[in-house]
């Protein structure tokens, strides 16, 4: 079997503060295969974020990563110099934010965004590169890509400032794409295309896509595995179809039966009220001892709030749940 | 109980005077609502959906009185809001409240949670004893799933979902009949929009509250709603039963917004992808605004704007496609 493309091994990120190291990324290990697409859901403040930060080396300090190891095809990067790391993004990984105006230069036209971003990575004439540019943007769905290098971020509308960004991360070919809610501020149609984009790309270029996000769907849409996390750690992970339709960890469950969905049978007042999940998640200063679900799971047991579980393997998937102990201490 | 008729809002967008004056440019106007009439009943819940631009915050805004209407008239419970008119009665805005999308920036900051629920009451100048007062607040607070003793606390000691509780509590101080929720869960985590959505519905079986919902996500609208009203570019393009709507969409627009959502179950069904992106609201498409994105569009589409027609099962749907039976139900 091929190394994984990247391999992350109990990774914990943490913050020191003055009454102590609060712990937002906690044991947190995964691995993703070339022209695999890896989605990672949550809530907000499960850590989701912070993992995909740790991984490309941009962790606001006082931020750090205090274990663990990160491995791109085969080698540690958590330990890289900054420079070293610098040069690694965007040539070797690429990443996509939420926001596409904070991931522009207003000042800037886009194809010399692009451009720059190719001649800063590859060794290729300053020709070369744009021509490359005008690729990349017909490659992302723009059309009249030529001239439409020579406009403003603010000139493209929200979906294809999007596209722009994509094209950006995609400049230098990277093995990593590491997309952090990329469609959470467009709207559904939009969203739609820039889904389609994303997984024809990660097929046809083979590389490994680590996707963030808070949807469900986004992810039902794009990813073969889902990891859910849960206070900074991997609840459950597994192939993406078989968790959604029969998930294993009570907090993925409860998460599956809030979400809204339309029905053709029973909607509207006709139909039962959502499932809840009472409580919230809790803030990482106040991460509850054994399973940090276990305040709001309900089918919790003595063991739960004494003993932290591990990832156990339950038929295709993990499940950090003392549900799937062999040995059963219930 | 409350009644658009015709209801139309622009908004100057024009250049400074000056500017005009010298580049001799005409007057811009931007025709965020145009000729939308709709009727809400008691009781029910009426929902509102579309992508972001398609004036459905600003019919929020024009039911409740923070904009007056350029073209017809909104009448609630007999009584009248025109283009010339001042804001309503204080009588009638007691007795509709609005709850915002986004809870950390509806609530004061320096507030305490008592005096920010406690607000409409006093604002409406009952002469009401101190004790009462905290009585009701505390009434309020418990009905939304607070504790009393919350009142003491300041808004950011609160997660969003308990804020958007708040701004619950908020809205019924003044013991209202209709609420204008304007993308009231958008902001929040899916657990804690189950949460929030079924409270809501929770509140209308109590209180026998009349709401309208608007919101991008169709899903919640599905699990909200009566009856759904689709806007693109200002008009209203389809206004069914939630059930008919969400079963049997006529409008080609409807259609694509349904297969543009993530495909949750995974069912594999075929769905027909998404083009193009919203006009500019500046310079709408003429006829039908949805003609540059619509499959079925043909010359009469290209020139002559449909109207709102009914349908048999009492739907209204503006297209021309559907109204010559070139698109079938399916």
């Amino acid at each position: 079997m091929p190394a994984p493309l990247l391999e992350v091994k109990h990774l914990r990120v943490e913050f020191p503060t003055r009454r102590g190291t609060l712990v937002a990324v906690d044991d947190v290990s995964f691995h993703i295969e070339p022209g695999e697409v890896l989605g990672v859901v949550g809530e907000s403040g499960a850590g989701k974020s912070l993992t995909g930060l740790a991984i490309i080396g941009l962790l606001e300090p006082p931020g750090r990563i205090g274990a663990g190891e990160v491995l791109l095809e085969g080698a540690r990067i958590d330990n890289l110099p900054p420079e070293a790391m610098r040069r690694l993004r965007g040539r070797r990984i690429g990443a996509i934010f939420q926001d596409p105006l904070t991931s522009l230069n207003p000042l800037y036209t886009i194809g010399r965004q692009i451009t720059e971003t190719i001649l800063a990575h590859l060794p290729v004439s300053r020709n070369e590169a744009r021509d490359r540019a005008v690729a990349l943007l017909a490659e992302v769905g723009i059309s009249a890509a030529e001239r439409r290098l020579n406009h403003y971020p603010h000139q493209f509308s929200g979906g294809m400032r999007q596209r722009v960004v994509i094209a950006l991360a995609l400049c230098a070919e990277p093995r990593l794409i590491i997309a952090d809610e990329p469609t959470t501020a467009l709207d559904v149609s939009t969203q739609a295309q820039i889904i389609a984009l994303l997984k024809r790309l990660s097929q046809r270029h083979g590389a490994a896509v680590m996707l963030i996000t808070h949807d469900m769907g986004v992810i039902a849409e794009t990813a073969q595995r889902v990891a859910v996390m849960y206070a900074g750690r991997i609840a459950e992970i597994g192939p993406v179809r078989s968790i959604i339709h029969a998930p294993s960890h009570p907090y993925t469950a409860g998460l599956m039966r809030s979400i809204p969905r339309i029905a053709h049978t029973g909607v509207g007042r006709d139909s039962a009220q959502l499932a809840q999940i009472d409580g919230a998640m809790p803030r990482i200063d106040a991460i509850p001892p054994g399973c940090a679900f276990h305040p709001r799971c309900p089918q919790r047991f003595e063991r739960c709030d004494r003993e932290r579980p591990a990832l156990l393997a339950t038929g295709d998937r993990l499940a950090a749940c003392w549900l799937y102990a062999s040995d059963a201490g219930r | 109980m409350v009644a658009l008729h015709g209801v139309g809002r622009d908004f100057d967008v024009s250049k400074p005077w000056l500017t005009r004056l010298i580049e001799a440019a005409p007057r811009q106007l931007l025709q965020a609502v145009d000729n939308l009439s709709l009727e809400i009943r008691r009781g029910e819940t009426a929902g509102l959906v579309g992508e972001s631009g398609c004036g459905k915050s600003t019919v929020a805004r024009l039911i409740v009185g923070l904009y007056t209407p350029s073209r017809g008239y909104i009448e609630f419970d007999g009584n009248r809001q025109t283009p010339r008119a001042g804001a309503w009665s204080a009588e009638v805005r007691r007795r509709m409240q609005m709850i915002f999308q986004d809870p950390y920036a509806s609530l004061n900051p320096r507030w305490r949670v008592a005096d920010i629920v406690a607000e409409p009451i006093r604002a409406q100048g009952w002469a009401i004893h101190r004790q009462d007062l905290r009585a009701r607040v505390a009434e309020l607070l418990t009905q939304v799933g607070l504790a009393p003793r919350d009142g003491e606390k300041y808004p950011h000691e609160f997660s969003g979902g308990q804020r958007q509780r708040i701004s619950i509590a908020r809205a019924l101080s003044s013991a209202p009949e209709f609420l204008i929720c304007d993308e009231p869960t958008s902001a929040l985590d899916v657990s804690v929009q189950a949460q929030i959505l079924n409270l809501m519905q929770e509140l209308q079986d109590r209180l026998g509250l009349t709401y309208l919902f608007i919101s991008h996500n169709l899903a919640v609208v599905s699990q909200m709603a009566t009856r759904v009203g689709v806007m693109y570019l200002g008009r209203l393009v389809e206004l069914a039963g939630t059930q008919t709507l969400f079963s049997r969409p006529q409008h080609p627009y409807t259609r694509m917004l349904l297969d543009a959502i993530p495909d949750l179950e995974m069912s594999g069904r075929p769905r027909t992808p998404v083009a193009g992106e919203v006009a500019n609201p500046l310079d709408p498409p003429s006829g039908c605004a949805f003609h540059p994105r619509c499959p079925h569009a043909n010359p009469r589409c290209r020139v002559e704007r449909p109207e709102l027609k009914g349908w048999r099962d009492g739907t209204l749907v503006a297209c021309h496609a559907v109204e010559e039976g070139r698109i079938g139900a399916d």
